[in-house]
């Protein structure tokens, strides 16, 4: 038996999103799950300190798509890795997406596990972060107060920090369309293709004059590196765009991988990029 | 709460913390001892069962999410013959003959995760390795499980 102190996680289970927000407001530390794979590894190993918890599985009929609304893709809250792999619209314009989805976990983690969850879950090593970022995407906060859209790239605070308020609900992530013409990368290191926490992660998206590049594994959050994408888009060739990302990401030593490694292989994987989006390429 | 499901074609109730995982219910409550425990945190897929028709890690479902699912494990799949004779899955048979168990701790995980990938190749572009990936063998007897499923996705063709 994995579990014997069930009993001091008091469930919630709304039937709808407007009782789910009534309970974010009114019940202390109320912890809400969505497929479960963050929340029941920390819970099987007696790691997940007592808590009330709220499970959101009743919402599907409200939250589980994938739509477009006026040009941008939505992925709904409990929208899955596998929902998003096999969405035609996702297919044909998200790449990045579809990519990322593909190594996250196995397939039977895909089937339960959302991308919101990994955005909220806050880890530095998401695997689908990194391609958020780098289309732009946004994410719709909901409350019983109302709602707010923030970007992706200013969700993070710090280490698995965020902006979500205590009485707040994601309820969907919104993306725009990338430019027609754009290139795509994405690439994860880590010891295996399969279930593995990445070393490294990025995603880069580039269009005729522009350059969005998003690391992950790198640092306390998922980061853009800034310098080095104006470096490239204004001509730098590929040793000088290399020096210019060593000036702007200082990965950490820990039980994945070390720094050194880290650094080494976010610049191979540049000069990758740069190869693979060249516009003459 | 009282949670519904069925099981192997069963109707099922319990009575269960509803955080209790999936597999907890299947092994203790139900006794459908098949379906194994391996590391407890979606690693290893030894848990692996079909909840309404998807490949799931039963140790990372909490049994609240199970309510009114349809549950297949490994003890569901043989069928019966006319004169009682029990009759393996074309999966388990290959396992059987290609010797795709040793210590047999992975098995139910990997004939679930077979089973499910000759109902859905689709959702496996990749092949057998894909379908495979989320489900370990520390005997490392990889190769038989390989021929073993291909032996099964052999049988399942029209000849």
């Amino acid at each position: 038996m994995i579990v014997s102190n069930a009993v001091r996680y008091p469930t919630y289970v709304p039937a709808t999103v407007a009782e789910a927000l009534e309970q974010k407001a009114g019940v202390a530390n109320l912890l809400p799950i969505a497929g479960g794979t963050e929340v029941m590894v920390m819970f099987n190993e007696g790691l997940l300190a007592p808590c009330p918890v709220q499970s959101l599985h009743r919402l599907a009929p409200e939250w589980g798509g994938i739509r477009e609304a006026e040009g941008s893709l939505v992925i709904g809250a409990l929208a899955t890795y596998t929902d998003v792999r096999h969405h035609p619209v996702v297919r044909e314009r998200y790449p990045l997406l579809v990519e990322a989805a593909r190594v996250t976990g196995a397939l039977q983690i895909q089937n339960r596990g959302t991308l919101v969850g990994n955005i909220v879950n806050g880890s530095p090593a998401a695997d689908t972060v990194p391609a958020l970022f780098a289309y732009g995407a946004q994410v719709r906060l909901l409350s019983t107060r109302g709602e707010r859209t923030v970007a992706v790239t200013d969700f993070y605070t710090g280490y698995r920090k965020t902006v979500l308020r205590a009485d707040e609900l994601i309820s969907e992530i919104v993306i725009p369309p990338p430019a027609d013409g754009a290139r795509h990368y994405y690439r994860k290191v880590g010891t295996r293709a399969a279930q593995a926490i990445s070393k490294v992660v990025v995603a880069g998206v580039r269009g005729r004059d522009s350059v969005r590049l998003a690391w992950g594994s790198v640092g306390p959050t998922t980061l853009r590196t800034p310098k080095t994408e104006a470096a490239i888009a204004s001509g730098a060739d590929a040793d000088e765009a290399v020096a210019t990302l060593a000036t702007e990401m200082s990965p950490l030593d820990d039980i994945r991988s070390t720094r050194d490694y880290r650094l080494a292989v976010s610049q191979n994987l540049l000069r990758e990029f740069l190869k693979r989006t060249s516009p003459g390429g | 709460m009282t949670i519904r499901m069925t099981i192997n074609g069963r109707d099922c109730t319990t009575d269960a913390n509803p955080m209790t995982p999936l597999l907890d219910v299947l092994r203790e409550s139900c006794r459908l001892t098949g379906t194994k425990y391996g590391c407890g945190e979606g690693e290893c897929g030894a848990c692996t069962v079909i909840m309404n028709d998807e490949l799931v890690m039963s140790c990372l479902v909490p049994v609240m999410q199970a309510e009114v699912a349809t549950i297949e494990t490994v003890e569901g799949l043989a069928r019966m013959a006319d004169d009682g004779a029990e009759i393996l899955h074309p999966v388990q048979q290959a396992f059987l003959e290609c010797g795709g168990a040793q210590c047999g701790i992975c098995t139910p995980g990997m004939v679930m995760a077979g089973v499910h990938h000759l109902r859905h190749p689709e959702l496996a572009p990749d092949g057998l390795a894909e379908a495979l990936e989320g489900n370990l063998c520390r005997c490392t007897g990889y190769s038989a499980i390989f021929r073993a499923m291909e032996r099964a996705a052999e049988a399942g063709r029209p000849a």
